[in-house]
């Protein structure tokens, strides 16, 4: 009984409102929890297992925005906000963007799932099994008390945000600086190779100073994808 | 609300995230699992933020300002991975992992040629010199 005693401590408040929680008594929230878990679970299975690029891109906002609806049945609002407007509003678009840059047939793609699938997916039960097993156990008497003023309302992620976070976040702000003058510089060089190049030329091509055994390896994959990445700046150009 | 709900969905979106890793071919693909895997990290860091901010009176919301320095840095990631992996398919004409293989040992490339005087070290030069020209 020791398990409950420690529970009894932590959660003495809860106690106090319903003696004793329990599975079999699931509370409404739970219900809506378990809900859109198993929705959100669902889009995530469809979003890692699906042959249609597109269609993983979309099932991804789904997931996404199913999180986004638990951030707030654990009223932690001003995450699931943010979590709507960054992954949602820009993640999900850039990654839409990625995909119709990269794969220019839109459609079934059968060489979406590599050929160590079936040891993918014996890691990934396992590690699942480990871990639900672990975490079960270890959580087992342990309650949150979702009563009361909400956890993460914007009045209260902001104060303790700017009281005590506020180094780290100024932190955060040269990274994002330092990773759009990144994403511009990776960006540029290719697009200054295109302009160089001339219209001719696509960039794909091996200088001719370059070894054989290069323009060899290069073509082996690429033969079809040499045109395609010429058409591809020509088009963002 | 049982802290075991929201830890279990936490781990079956990561191990969904793990297979989408090892098992994807297409770069943009496994981009999309890291985010899965960063998402059921975030929702472990709200749960036990909510719990611990009434159970221990925790007042720093260390969870949800770490939540919030994740997406932050997810976003920054994404947009580095997808300027990597534009610049890698204007290259090679090609997004897909299994075929990026100018760095691993004990692989001859598996392509049409089998001009197997070159070593791995001077091939990667080679590639590296076009990289090179192309930029």
């Amino acid at each position: 009984m020791t398990p409950a005693a420690t529970a009894g401590s932590l959660v003495g408040t809860m106690n106090l409102a319903a003696e004793s929680p329990g599975f079999l008594s699931p509370t409404g929230v739970e219900i809506a929890f378990l809900l859109v878990g198993l929705v959100t679970f669902g889009a995530a299975v469809v979003t890692v297992t699906t042959r249609q690029l597109v269609h993983a891109a979309l099932w991804l906002v789904v997931a996404l925005g199913g999180l986004a609806v638990e951030y707030l049945l654990l009223t932690a609002e001003f995450i699931a906000w943010v979590q709507v407007l960054i992954y949602v509003g820009s993640v999900v678009v850039l990654l839409l963007f990625g995909l119709m840059l990269t794969r220019a047939p839109i459609g079934r793609s059968p060489d979406a799932d590599s050929g160590n699938r079936w040891v993918a997916l014996a890691v990934a039960v396992a590690a699942a099994a480990a871990l639900v097993w672990v975490v079960v156990d270890a959580f087992r008497t342990t309650w949150i008390d979702l009563d009361g003023a909400p956890a993460g309302s914007t009045d209260v992620t902001g104060a303790s945000l700017f009281q005590h976070w506020v180094l780290p976040f100024e932190a955060l702000s040269v990274l994002l600086l330092a990773a759009l003058v990144g994403a511009i510089v990776l960006s540029r060089k290719a697009k200054a190779a295109a302009a160089g190049g001339g219209t001719a030329t696509p960039p794909a091509a091996p200088p001719p100073t370059a070894a054989p055994p290069a323009g060899g390896r290069t073509s082996g994959p690429g033969a079809s994808g040499t045109t395609d990445a010429g058409r591809d700046t020509e088009g963002t150009r | 609300m049982h802290l075991a709900y929201p830890a279990v969905l936490s781990v079956l979106l990561f191990c969904t995230g793990l297979y989408g890793v090892l098992a994807r071919r297409n770069a943009i693909l496994v981009l999309m699992s890291v985010e899965l895997m960063l998402n059921a990290v975030n929702l472990n860091l709200v749960a036990f933020d909510v719990w611990l901010s009434r159970a221990a009176e925790e007042t720093l919301h260390s969870g949800q300002a770490l939540t919030l320095f994740t997406i932050a840095i997810a976003a920054a990631e994404i947009g580095i991975g997808l300027a990597i992996v534009l610049a890698v398919y204007r290259n090679r004409g090609t997004s897909d992992i299994d075929k990026l293989r100018d760095t691993a040992e004990g692989h001859e490339p598996d392509g049409p040629d089998t001009d197997v005087s070159d070593s791995d070290a001077s091939a990667t030069q080679a590639a590296a010199e076009k990289a090179e020209a192309t930029a």
